[in-house]
C-alpha cells in the first residue's frame, strides 16, 4: 500500500489529541480501528496530512451498562468485544444480532463501534442499530463534552458533526423502557460484504403494548434511514401480524434504494418489508406473517436475529444465528 | 524371493505424501517475487486510463519529471520511438503496451515511472496530467455488432468493424438433417459471464540488464518461463542466450500468469535504459482490471432430439467478447479455443458450431482460467444444455443422460466435432454419484417439500475435458509445438535432481515429481529434488496450465526415469556378471532372473555409474526426455448438487455436493483431492458470486475485493468427494489424466441446475450466473428468465 506522503502523530492523552487535531485543522484525520481509514489512504481516495492514532488513548476500551440500563460503548471498543459480549447477549438483542455481522472476523478484531459511526458510510450497519436504538454519540472538544443524538451526528453520507477538533469519545444506547426486543438483518453478498440490505428493528412493550420502536435501514438510501413513520405504525398496540404488515409496508416505503449489481431497487424494497417481517414475528412468535421463516431447515438464515448467532463456519447447510447470507 | 519396496513407504505412486513445498510457504519462507531485492534497484508504477474509451488529447510529463528520486517516466509516444508502443499477442494480434492514439479500455496503461521508492513513484504518476477525449463505449457483442458502432480497432488497417473472426466446425449438412429429423428441438440461450483467475500474488517482474555481460535477467510472475524467454527474444530483437527468465515461487496463476503484460515490457525496457535493475508489482485492483480475464461467452444453441431421448445432433453459435485487443493465451489452432469439446461425453451423431469474436472497451487477454481453453463454457453450456433438453422431454435427468452416454466400449470415440476421447467409465461414475446423494429418496423429499412451499433442486453436472495441450499436430503457441521435458541427474549416492519445462503455481510438482521418480526408479520420493522455472538451468518446456503438467511434463518425468533404468540395467548387468537379457526389476533392485537373491539396488547402479561402468559406456547416470504426447488425456466426473432456494429471497443455499472424479491413476492422492476441492470451490463461486462486469460507460465493477467475490471458507458449502472409479489413459506412460481443472469447469452447471430444478415451476429456463438472490427472486416472481449481461443494471 503506497498511500501519500502523512505526519503520525500517537498521543497518550485526550487533551494532547485533541491540540494535535486543532493544529491540523481539516487536514487532520482520527486513526481508530483503521478498517475504513487506511483502506481509503490506500486508494488515495483521502490523503490527509497528518494522522491522529487514538489508539494509545487510556481507558476508552470498554462497553458497560450504567446501573439505570443505559450501555456505553468507548470508542476504543473493538467490534469483536461486542460481538463475545456477553452483556450484550443479555441485555441487548438488537446490538448482539448485528456485531458477528459486521465485516469479518479479521476486520472486527480492529474496527470500531464509534468509529463506524464516525465513518457514516450508508452501508454501514452500527449506524441502523444505534439509530433504531436511539443512541448518541460523545463528542470531546476543546470546548468540553456534547453529547448528539444520533440522527444528528450522522449528516449525510461519509459525514458527521464533529468538529475538526472534536473526538468521539463513546456512544451510548439509552436504558429501554419496558421490555426490549428486536434484531438485525443483513443480505450480504459473502461473508465481509456490506450490506445489500441491512434492517435494525428494535421495540419496547409493557403492559402487552408496544411503547417505542425504532426501524433503521442499511444500504438502501444515500445514507442511514431512520424510518419512524414505519415504527410509528407499532407503537401503542400489541404487536400483530397486521401492524407488522403495516410498519414493513411503510418501511419498503422509507427506502430509497437504487438498481446496482447488488439488486434492483425493487428488489432491495422488497427485502426490507421481508426483513421488518422477519424480526418482528420472531418477538411474539406470529409465524403467520413470518413467510417460511422458522422452518427453512436450509440455512436460509430464516432463524436468525436476536441471538445474534455467530457466523457460520459449517459454510451453507446448517441453520445459523445472524445473517441471511446471499448464498 | 521378492525385495521389492514398499512403494507407498517410499513415496511413489498412490502415496498421499505431505507437500514438501509447504514447508517452506507456510513458515513465511517462499520466495516469490516480491521477495527479491537486488542491490540498486529501482521501483516502477504504471499510470493507467480512468476512461474505457478516449483520444488522447496530449500527455504531459513534466511535473512528473520534476519529483526528487523519479529516474524515468515512459509515454506511449518515448514507447514508439523504440517500436515498442505495441507488441504481439499470443492470438496473431496486436496489443498496446502503452497507448498513444486512444485508451481501449478501463485500466489501460498510460505511463510508466520509475523512482527510487514506489511510494515517489505512485506520486510522479498522480503528477502525470492526461487529456482526453471521451469515445463511445462498447460493452458487449451486441452494441460491438451495432450499426453505427464506433471501431474500436481503429489502429489497425483492414478493420472496418469490430469483429475479429468468424469460426465454424462439424458438418453443417448432417446437423441439418438431423434437425429435419428430430421430434422435438430444445433451445437454450445464456450467457457465461466474464471473471478474472485472481490469483492472490497479482503479477510483477523485475528486470535486471548488466552491462557489462550484455545480459538481462528477468524474475517474473509467469507459468511458462520458456515461452517469456521466445518471446523477449523476438518482441525486444535481444540474443536469446543473453535472456535468463527466473520463475521463482508462484502466489497462483490459474492462467492469469501466463500472457505478456504490458508491465513486464516495460519494466526490461526501463532497466535496458537505466542499467540498474527495475522492480514492478502490481497491486490486487491493477490486476483485476487489467490483466487476462477468461470466459465471456454467450451462447445460443439447440438440440435435436427423438421422442426416446436419443440425442440426434448439436447446433451451437457462440458470440465470444475478447475485450479490446485479440490477445487470447491459448495454444490451439482453434480460434475459438476448444469450445468445440462440448457434449464430447455423449454420444452425438452430428453437430456444428458457428462462433464470432468481437471487441468491446474491456481489458483484453482471454485466458484459461483453470481449464484448457474454453472447455469450461463448452461443458457448462453443455449441461445446462442437458438439464433443458431432459426437462422438454419429460425424461429423468440421470436417466437422459445415462442413455446418450458414450458407452465404455466405444473408445477410442470420435466425436461429432472431431475429438478422439481416449477411454472412460461414464455411467459408472454417474451410479457412484446417484447412490451418494441418495436420488431417489431426494426426489420423494422434494415432492414432499414442496407442497409445504419449500423449494429443494438437485442438479447433476458431468464434463470430460481435453487435457494436456498438445499434440504437436494441433497445439503450438507462436509457432512452438506443445511438448513438455524433463531432466534427471542421478549421483552417485543414489539422490537425485529432477527438472521439467513446467512451472508449479500451487500444483505441488516438487512433491509429485518426484513420486513418479519413486515409482519408476525405486528411489525413496525424498532423495529427488525438483526444480522449475529457470531458463538457464530447465530443459525447454510449454510451462503449466490447461491441466497439462501431469500429463505431458509428468509423462516426460516418466519417460527420463524409464531411460536412467535402461542405463542402470547394463550397470547392472555389468555389475552382477550377467547379461541384460537375464535380468529383472523390481522398484528399486535389478536380480538375476535364475538366482533372485542376487541382485543390485538402484543406488548401487548409481555408485557404479560414476565409479565402475563397463567398457565403452559413458559415465555418469543423467539423461533428458521429451514427450510430444499423441493425444489428449480425457478425464471424466460428475457432479451433484442438492439446494434449497428461500422463494421470499431468492437466497439459496447447497445442501449437499457429492463430486465423483475419474482422472485415472491418482499419484497423491491427497493433492488430488485438494485440487478437486480448489475446483469445487471456484464453481461455487462462479455460480453464486464471483463475477467482473461493467456498467454503460466501461467502468469496471469488480476492481476490488469488495466487489470481486472471491468465497471465503465461510461460505463454501462442503463437499463429498469420491475416488472409486479409476479408469487409466491408455496411451499416459503410467495412466494418469490431469485433475487441476476438472472440478472448476463441471462444477458450476450442477450449482446452477440445482437451483433452475427447484424453481421448475415457474417455467424459467435461465438465470445467467452469478445466481445472486436477487436474480432468482426475480425468476421466481416474474416467471421469465434473468440475464446478466453487461451493462449492469441502472437507475440511469
Ligand atoms: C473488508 C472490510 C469489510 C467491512 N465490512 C463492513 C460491514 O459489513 N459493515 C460495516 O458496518 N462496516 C464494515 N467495514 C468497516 C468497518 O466496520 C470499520 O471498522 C468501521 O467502518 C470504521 O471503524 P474504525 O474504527 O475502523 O475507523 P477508522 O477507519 O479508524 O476511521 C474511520 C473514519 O472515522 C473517523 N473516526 C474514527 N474514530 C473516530 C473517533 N473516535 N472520533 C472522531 N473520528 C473518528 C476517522 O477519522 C475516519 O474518518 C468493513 C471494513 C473492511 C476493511
Amino acid at each position: 500500500m503506497y498511500p501519500s506522503r502523512f505526519r503520525y502523530e500517537a498521543p497518550r492523552s485526550i487533551a494532547e489529541a485533541i491540540a494535535l487535531l486543532r493544529e491540523g485543522g481539516d487536514d487532520a484525520k482520527v486513526l481508530a480501528g483503521g478498517q475504513s481509514l487506511v483502506p481509503l489512504m490506500k486508494l488515495r481516495f483521502a490523503s490527509p496530512e497528518l494522522i491522529v492514532d487514538i489508539n494509545n488513548l487510556p481507558g476508552l476500551d470498554y462497553h458497560r451498562e450504567d446501573p439505570d440500563g443505559t450501555i456505553r460503548i468507548g470508542a476504543l471498543c473493538r467490534h469483536a468485544d461486542l460481538e463475545r459480549s456477553a452483556l450484550l447477549k443479555a441485555r441487548q438483542p438488537v446490538m448482539a444480532a448485528a456485531a458477528p455481522l459486521i465485516a469479518d472476523p479479521i476486520v472486527r478484531n480492529r474496527g470500531t463501534l464509534v468509529g463506524s459511526l464516525c465513518h457514516a458510510d450508508p452501508q454501514g450497519d452500527w449506524a441502523s442499530v444505534v439509530t433504531a436504538l436511539g443512541g448518541f454519540v460523545v463528542a470531546r472538544g476543546p470546548g468540553g463534552r456534547r453529547t448528539i443524538p444520533i440522527a444528528d451526528f450522522v449528516t449525510g453520507p461519509f459525514q458527521n458533526a464533529l468538529a475538526p477538533d472534536e473526538i468521539a469519545v463513546e456512544a451510548i444506547i439509552p436504558a429501554p423502557k419496558g421490555a426490549l426486543a428486536g434484531g438485525y438483518l443483513k443480505l450480504e453478498r459473502r461473508v465481509g460484504d456490506f450490506a445489500t440490505v441491512g434492517v435494525a428493528v428494535a421495540t419496547e412493550s409493557s403492559g402487552g403494548k408496544v411503547t417505542r420502536a425504532g426501524i433503521a435501514l442499511t444500504g438502501v438510501g444515500g445514507s442511514t434511514i431512520n424510518a419512524t413513520a414505519a415504527a410509528e405504525a407499532l407503537v401503542g398496540q400489541p404487536l400483530s401480524a397486521e401492524s407488522i404488515r403495516q410498519a414493513a409496508d411503510l418501511a419498503a416505503e422509507a427506502a430509497r434504494p437504487r438498481t446496482d449489481h447488488r439488486g434492483s431497487a425493487e428488489y432491495k424494497r422488497h427485502m426490507v418489508r421481508t426483513f421488518v417481517v422477519r424480526i418482528l414475528s420472531r418477538g411474539d412468535g406470529g409465524e403467520a406473517a413470518a413467510g417460511n421463516g422458522g422452518e427453512a431447515g436450509a440455512g436460509n438464515g430464516s432463524e436468525a436475529g436476536a441471538g445474534g448467532g455467530t457466523q457460520n463456519s459449517a459454510g451453507n447447510g446448517t441453520a445459523d444465528g445472524g445473517a441471511e447470507r446471499a448464498a | 524371493m521378492s525385495q521389492a519396496l514398499d512403494e507407498i513407504k517410499i513415496g511413489g505412486l498412490g502415496a498421499s505424501r505431505k507437500r514438501v513445498e509447504d514447508d517452506r510457504f507456510i513458515r513465511g519462507r517462499g520466495n516469490y517475487t516480491d521477495d527479491i531485492t537486488l542491490p540498486g534497484m529501482l521501483h516502477m508504477e504504471i499510470l493507467r486510463s480512468p476512461l474505457a474509451h478516449a483520444r488522447i488529447k496530449s500527455v504531459d510529463a513534466s511535473k512528473a519529471w520534476d519529483i526528487p528520486g523519479v529516474r524515468l517516466v515512459l509515454t506511449g509516444e518515448m514507447m514508439a520511438t523504440r517500436n515498442l508502443a505495441w507488441m504481439p499477442t499470443l492470438s496473431y494480434d496486436t496489443q498496446a503496451v502503452l497507448a498513444t492514439d486512444k485508451v481501449r479500455f478501463q485500466g489501460q496503461e498510460v505511463a510508466c515511472v520509475i523512482a527510487d521508492d514506489p511510494y515517489i513513484a505512485k506520486d510522479a504518476c498522480e503528477a502525470i496530467d492526461v487529456e482526453y477525449e471521451p469515445l463511445p463505449v462498447i460493452v458487449n457483442p451486441v452494441q460491438a455488432q451495432a450499426d453505427g458502432a464506433p471501431v474500436i480497432r481503429d489502429d489497425k488497417e483492414n478493420q472496418p468493424d469490430n469483429v475479429i473472426y468468424d469460426w465454424e466446425v462439424g458438418d453443417k449438412a448432417g446437423t441439418d438433417r438431423a434437425f429435419e429429423q428430430a421430434d422435438v428441438i430444445s433451445k437454450l440461450k445464456l450467457h457465461y459471464p466474464r471473471s478474472h483467475p485472481s490469483p492472490i500474488e497479482c503479477c510483477g517482474s523485475i528486470a535486471d540488464f548488466n552491462r557489462a555481460t550484455s545480459k538481462l535477467t528477468v524474475y517474473m510472475t509467469t507459468q511458462a518461463p520458456h515461452i517469456i524467454r521466445a518471446a523477449v527474444a523476438l518482441v525486444a530483437e535481444l540474443p536469446e542466450h543473453m535472456i535468463r527468465i527466473v520463475s521463482p515461487d508462484i502466489g497462483g496463476g490459474f492462467g492469469n500468469k501466463v500472457p505478456v503484460y504490458p508491465g513486464y515490457v516495460c519494466s526490461i525496457l526501463a532497466s535496458i535504459l537505466l542499467e540498474r535493475p527495475v522492480k514492478w508489482i502490481e497491486d490486487k485492483s491493477g490486476n483485476l482490471i487489467s490483466t487476462g480475464f477468461a470466459r465471456d461467452m454467450y451462447l445460443d444453441s439447440e438440440m435435436a432430439l427423438r421422442k426416446d431421448g436419443k440425442i440426434l445432433g448439436v447446433r451451437i453459435h457462440a458470440d465470444a467478447d475478447h475485450g479490446a485487443f485479440f490477445s487470447d493465451a491459448q495454444p490451439s489452432k482453434f480460434k475459438i479455443g476448444l469450445l468445440h469439446s462440448a457434449f464430447a461425453a455423449y454420444d452425438i451423431p452430428a453437430g456444428h458450431l458457428t462462433a464470432r469474436g468481437t471487441y468491446s472497451n474491456k481489458a483484453p487477454g482471454g485466458v484459461a482460467y483453470r481449464c484448457s481453453f474454453r472447455v469450461t463454457e463448452a461443458m457448462f453450456f453443455q449441461e445446462r444444455m442437458m438439464q433443458a433438453a431432459a426437462v422438454d422431454l419429460g425424461i429423468d435427468q440421470a436417466e437422459f443422460r445415462r442413455m446418450n452416454f458414450v458407452q465404455d466400449e466405444q473408445f477410442p470415440y470420435r466425436t461429432a466435432f472431431g475429438f478422439l476421447t481416449d477411454s472412460g467409465q461414464y455411467a459408472k461414475c454417474l451410479d457412484v454419484g446417484l447412490k451418494a446423494v441418495g436420488y431417489e429418496e431426494f426426489r420423494q423429499q422434494q415432492a414432499e417439500a414442496r407442497k409445504r412451499g419449500r423449494l429443494l433442486g438437485l442438479g447433476i453436472s458431468t464434463m470430460t475435458e481435453p487435457l494436456g495441450a498438445g499434440n504437436s499436430r494441433e497445439y503450438d503457441i507462436l509457432g512452438i509445438k506443445m511438448f513438455d521435458s524433463a531432466e534427471l541427474k542421478v549421483h552417485m549416492t543414489g539422490k537425485a535432481i529432477l527438472r521439467t519445462g513446467a512451472k508449479s503455481q500451487g500444483q505441488g510438482h516438487e512433491t509429485t515429481w518426484a513420486q513418479i521418480v519413486a515409482h519408476e526408479l525405486g528411489l525413496p520420493a525424498e532423495d529427488v529434488v525438483v526444480e522449475e522455472g529457470d531458463t538457464d538451468t530447465a530443459p525447454f518446456g510449454m510451462g503449466t496450465y490447461a491441466s497439462r503438467s501431469t500429463p505431458v511434463a509428468g509423462a516426460a518425468v516418466a519417460m527420463v526415469s524409464r531411460k536412467i533404468r535402461a542405463k542402470a540395467r547394463k550397470l547392472a548387468a555389468h555389475l552382477l556378471e550377467v547379461s541384460e537379457e537375464d535380468i529383472e526389476w523390481e522398484l528399486g533392485r535389478f536380480y538375476v532372473r535364475s538366482a533372485p537373491d542376487r541382485g543390485v539396488t538402484i543406488q548401487e547402479c548409481a555408485m557404479a555409474a560414476y565409479s565402475n561402468m563397463p567398457d565403452g559406456m559413458e559415465p555418469g547416470l543423467e539423461n533428458t526426455a521429451y514427450y510430444d504426447p499423441p493425444n489428449l488425456t480425457w478425464p471424466f466426473a460428475v457432479y451433484i448438487v442438492t439446494v434449497e432456494v428461500d422463494p421470499e429471497t431468492g437466497v439459496w443455499d447447497v445442501l449437499n455436493m457429492v463430486a465423483v472424479d475419474d482422472c485415472g491413476v491418482r499419484i497423491n492422492p491427497m493433492i488430488v483431492e485438494g485440487q478437486i476441492m480448489g475446483g469445487l470451490t471456484e464453481a461455487y463461486a462462479m455460480s453464486s458470486t464471483q463475477f467482473i462486469t461493467f456498467d454503460s460507460e466501461g467502468n469496471c465493477v469488480g476492481s476490488n475485493y469488495m466487489d470481486y467475490m472471491l468465497p471465503s471458507a465461510w461460505e463454501t458449502p462442503g463437499f463429498e468427494l469420491h475416488s472409486e472409479v479409476v479408469t487409466p489413459s491408455p496411451h499416459h506412460p503410467i495412466g494418469a489424466k490431469g485433475v487441476g481443472e476438472c472440478a472448476a469447469v463441471g462444477g458450476p452447471a450442477a450449482f446452477v441446475n440445482a437451483v433452475m430444478d427447484a424453481i421448475s415451476d415457474t417455467g424459467v429456463r435461465n438465470i445467467d450466473m452469478p445466481l445472486l438472490p436477487d436474480r432468482v427472486w426475480e425468476a421466481i416472481k416474474y416467471h421469465r428468465d434473468v440475464s446478466g449481461a453487461p451493462p449492469v443494471r441502472a437507475d440511469d
